[in-house]
Parts: C-alpha cells; sequence; structure tokens
C-alpha cells in the first residue's frame, strides 16, 4: 500500500506507468526469500517419543525431521539449517557412542552451523573433538577461545553463507561454563563476555563483510526472570544492534511464537527457541527487496 | 532519443543502480510441531536402525537376577534398593579411594529421591542401571570434619526419609530423637575427621545438604554412579537385598 502511494506521488515513476509493465515485468524477481530452520537442546533424541511416554507421546524423532526439512528445502532451496547446541546427552545412543550418532545424522539432514552448548562437553573437551570428523557442518563460537585447547582452530566465530546473492552472518555465543560444567571437562577453554562479543561480531558481519542478514546462534538461555544480572538471548537482544534473529537455547524454553524485541537503538530483531528434544523445529522466513523506498518503511514482522 | 526513451534509460539506470543493494522488508516466524502425521525419510532410519538394535541388544542383556521386587517405598527408614545401592556405592568405590589415597571410604550417603525407578523381580539388565539411574552423576569422597558429620546426621534424623546409607548406623529413640550414630559397631567420634562417599549432585548442595560445604578434602573418583549399578550387577549372581538394622527408630 505505502508502495503505491510512493509511486503515485513520482513523476518518473508515474512514467514508468505509462511505459506499460514492461519495465516491471523485468524486475519481478526482486523479492528474495532466504529460510531459517533451526533446532536446539536435541540431547541425542533421535527417535520420536514413545505413544506411552507421559509427556510428549509421539513426538519428535530425526526421520520425521528428515522429511519435514526436505519438503520445505524443495520449497525453498534458499533454506539455512542451524542448531544452538546441547547437541549431546539425553538417551543411551550418546552413552554408546559419544555423539556419533548425533554428529551423523545432523550431517544428513545437511545441517549448515552449529553452536557449542553447555552438554556438548560432557565427555570432556577431548570427547567433543573425538566427533567432529562425523560433522559435515561448521561450528561457530565467538566468545569461547580454545586457542590453549585441542579444539584450536575447528570453531571459527562466524560464518558467511551466500544464498540466492543474499549475504548470511551466522555467530555463536556460549554459555559461560564455570559452575556448569566441570573445569577437567572443559579445560582451557576460555569464555569471553558474550555481549562485547556479540558487538565486534556485528561490527565485523556489518560494517566490514556487509552482510544481509545477521543471525546469533545463542545458547546462553532465553531469559533469567530472577537473575536479571545474568546475559540472556533477550537481555542481549536489548542491547546489541544490527543483529536480525537470535535462536537461542540452554533453557529448554517452549514459545508460543517467536518474541518480538526493540534492539539498542530501537528496531525489532526476533528472539526464537523451539524448546528441547527435537519435538519442535522453528522456521523463519526473510523477505529481501531490491526496493530503497520500501524498506526506507521498515520491515514489517508476521510472528 | 525521444522523451520516451530517456524516461526508460533513467527507470534502468534507477534501478539496476539498487539492483545489487537488498533490503529485508518482511520475516515470517512460526514453529512447526515433529508429530507423527510427518512422514518418515527411509533412509535416515534405515541408517538409525542398526544403531538401535545394538543399543538395544545391549540395554537387554541380562546381567544379574533379582529375586524380589525392590521399591523405594518399601521400608520406613532404610529400604533393600537404597541399601544395595549405598553398599554397591562402598564396594566398588573403596578400591579405588583406598588405590588413590591409602585411606578407606568410612561410609556412604545418597539421597532417596536419587532412586528413580524399581526393580522388577526377574533379570536385571543394563536398562534396568539407566532406569534406575538416569542421571550421569558420579561418585566423589568428601573429607568431612566431626562437627559436619554431626549436621549429616542431624539432617538425616530430621528428614525421617529412607536416604540410602552403608556402613553408617543410626539409632531413633521411641519418640524419633536422635539415640545413637556409629561406625563398625563404635560410636563416631565428631572430634574425627571421616571419609563420606556420596555423588556429585548431593556435593554441590543437592537436597539441601548442605554440610558437604565445607570439607577438608574433594576426591573425584571419575565414577558415574550407573556404572557402579552396572559394574556390581555383572559381578553378582542374584540380587537379594535386604531391609536390615542401618538406620532404625527403636519400638519401645
Amino acid at each position: 500500500m505505502k508502495r503505491r502511494e510512493f509511486i503515485q506521488q513520482t513523476a518518473a515513476a508515474s512514467a514508468l506507468i505509462g511505459l506499460g509493465g514492461m519495465g516491471l515485468t523485468s524486475f519481478a524477481p526482486a523479492t528474495k526469500k532466504i529460510t531459517i530452520l533451526h533446532t536446539n537442546d536435541v540431547h541425542s533424541h533421535i527417535d520420536a517419543f514413545g505413544p506411552d511416554d507421559g509427556r510428549n507421546p509421539n513426538q519428535g524423532g530425526v526421520a520425521r525431521r528428515a522429511s519435514l526439512i526436505a519438503a520445505i528445502r524443495k520449497e525453498n532451496p534458499n533454506t539455512l539449517l542451524l542448531d544452538a547446541g546441547d547437541i549431546f546427552q539425553g538417551t543411551p545412543y550418546f552413552n554408546y557412542y559419544g555423539g556419533e550418532l548425533e554428529f551423523k545424522l545432523m550431517s544428513m539432514l545437511k545441517y549448515d552451523v552449529a553452536t557449542i552448548g553447555n552438554h556438548d562437553f560432557d565427555n570432556g573437551i577431548d570427547g567433543l573433538y573425538a566427533q567432529l570428523p562425523h560433522a559435515e557442518f561448521d561450528f561457530v563460537s565467538a566468545n569461547y577461545d580454545f586457542t590453549n585447547t585441542i579444539m584450536d582452530t575447528h570453531v571459527k566465530p562466524y560464518r558467511i553463507i551466500v544464498k540466492d546473492g543474499i549475504k548470511i552472518g551466522v555467530f555463536g555465543l556460549g554459555i559461560e561454563l564455570s559452575g556448569l560444567v566441570d573445569k577437567k571437562m572443559y579445560k582451557e577453554t576460555k569464555y569471553l563476555d558474550p555481549t562485547e562479543a556479540a558487538q565486534e561480531m556485528t561490527r565485523i558481519l556489518k560494517q566490514d563483510e556487509q552482510c544481509d542478514l545477521i543471525i546469533c546462534l545463542s545458547h546462553l538461555g532465553y531469559n533469567y526472570r530472577n537473575r536479571p544480572e545474568k546475559i540472556s538471548d533477550l537481555k542481549l537482544a536489548e542491547v546489541t544492534k544490527d543483529i536480525d534473529l537470535i535462536i537461542g537455547g540452554h533453557t529448554h524454553t517452549f514459545l508460543k511464537k517467536p518474541t518480538v524485541v526493540k534492539n539498542s537503538i530501537g528496531e525489532n530483531l526476533l528472539v526464537n527457541q523451539v524448546g528441547c528434544y527435537g519435538i519442535n523445529l522453528g522456521r523463519i522466513d526473510f523477505y529481501f527487496d531490491a526496493d530503497k523506498n520500501k524498506a526506507a518503511n521498515g520491515k514489517s514482522i508476521i510472528v | 532519443m525521444n522523451y520516451k526513451h530517456f524516461i526508460l534509460l533513467v527507470c534502468l539506470v534507477a534501478f539496476s543502480s539498487c539492483k545489487k543493494e537488498v533490503h529485508l522488508n518482511k520475516v515470517e516466524g512460526k514453529q512447526i510441531n515433529i508429530s507423527d502425521s510427518l512422514d518418515i525419510d527411509q533412509a535416515v532410519e534405515d541408517f538409525i536402525k542398526p544403531y538401535r538394535d545394538h543399543v538395544n541388544a545391549n540395554l537387554d542383556s541380562v546381567l544379574t537376577y533379582a529375586v524380589d521386587t525392590y521399591s523405594k517405598g518399601d521400608g520406613e527408614y532404610n529400604t533393600a534398593i537404597g541399601n544395595m545401592m549405598a553398599d554397591a556405592v562402598y564396594e566398588q568405590s573403596n578400591p579405588i579411594f583406598k588405590g588413590r589415597t591409602g585411606e578407606d571410604i568410612d561410609f556412604v550417603l545418597l539421597n532417596h529421591g536419587g532412586i528413580r525407578a524399581i526393580i522388577s523381580k526377574g533379570n536385571v539388565t543394563t536398562r534396568t542401571a539407566y532406569e534406575v539411574m538416569p542421571f550421569d552423576n558420579s561418585t566423589v569422597v568428601v573429607k568431612l570434619k566431626g562437627a559436619q558429620v554431626k549436621e549429616l546426621i542431624d539432617y538425616l534424623v530430621k528428614a525421617k526419609r529412607a536416604h540410602p546409607i552403608s556402613k553408617l548406623n543410626i539409632v531413633l529413640d521411641v519418640n524419633g530423637n536422635f539415640k545413637s550414630a556409629g561406625l563398625n559397631g563404635q560410636n563416631i567420634d565428631f572430634n574425627k575427621t571421616y571419609n563420606v562417599a556420596t555423588n556429585d549432585y548431593l556435593y554441590n548442595g543437592g537436597d539441601r545438604m548442605d554440610f558437604f560445604k565445607t570439607n577438608d578434602s574433594l576426591y573425584v573418583l571419575d565414577y558415574k554412579i550407573r556404572n557402579v549399578l552396572i559394574d556390581y550387577f555383572t559381578k553378582i549372581d542374584t540380587l537379594n537385598p535386604v531391609i536390615d538394622n542401618r538406620f532404625i527408630q527403636l519400638k519401645n
């Protein structure tokens, strides 16, 4: 509606309309759509819950998630599949295979990027490292410094993926490990301030790399009502800028719909988390337009 | 070049110049439930199957035989299943602790809530161990001073629950008040230091067992309680634990 009003007010555009559909038709595919699919805290839940499960009967299961993801990819090939950590621990599959099956299946499902959750250290940092050959996807973390560990160079702060000419920057954030994970498990992994790390990432991804879309894969937790000083996804969203989507984990938060938050410069972004155990898949569609004037009116968020 | 051509040219230049720049103008978000109405991806399913079969076969491998069904609800201050767990922790952990320190574990304390399932009469499998102890808690040994051991016993006296213990004896009088506490038939000397085996959950203050906080030393044995049970079940022919008099209330 706004677009039409604008065009009517512009002499040149009026002339263009006068020329017939020719000009418009040639630019019709200007709208581009990027689909982001995501999971978090799957915790080795490879099989669906059984029919007798007291809480989640017949929910979840990797084979069903696979068919859903394949159908969405068919509908939009410009799809990214992401995971926000705690891939490990929760069923005997992890105790028997140490995460091998989890990584192999995520590779089959063509996950693009994941971040690291606290439970991914449950077999120690060496146990995580040992499973890396089975992962045909990348790990990102901007606030775990692995320099003095076996994981050094195997985890990047961010990754840039280009889909249909749209440049997407994905960076990772992890939760403070001290007090949550035994030091002998994470060894010399250094935890850096997530807010500072996020600010550095958005500067690099927005200013230097000129990304069109910036996604934060976070295992910080959705919100800590009783500990307002503790960093969380909602808090991070408010104090940073240039992030379009925070995909969270750790708190196993089941949201009815993604949360819209105003960032430090008053722009809206989305914070989402889809519970745990592979019961849900999150789906966020981003629509891009070449029309500058449309963008001037801000983006609409439909959740 | 007439007027119309010029306008067209201007328009084309204008459009191609902004073609490179894209702008986010709409975001749609939703959540999709992974329900049984979705198809199963057969390739993924076939890939999982050998892993599942192996895990299930292993989980269902028989380790020992239970003479009866044992539940944490059977017994007032001590239960057969709790006694078995605490005794298993002592039996399996003491050689490791002794090998490391040259000292013995004096007694074991676990928590009643930590027994997560019953053990049914018949075959006891690895799956049984996973059911009874689904959590990954590990055995730790804590060096406690007499004052903290006193707090520990006060806690048990007050709780009046069948928290599993091994090697420790507690007697309550007819009114349910503390009467005596002993180790190896001797009263506890509250001026001495004792090696108490427990799990890392309780050590970290689980079940408000705060007395573990003030301690002289902590020994992490890297031995999961579940593996204690699996190793213990593997070792014995039959499982036949009993309710005994390790924690009792005098009747008269």
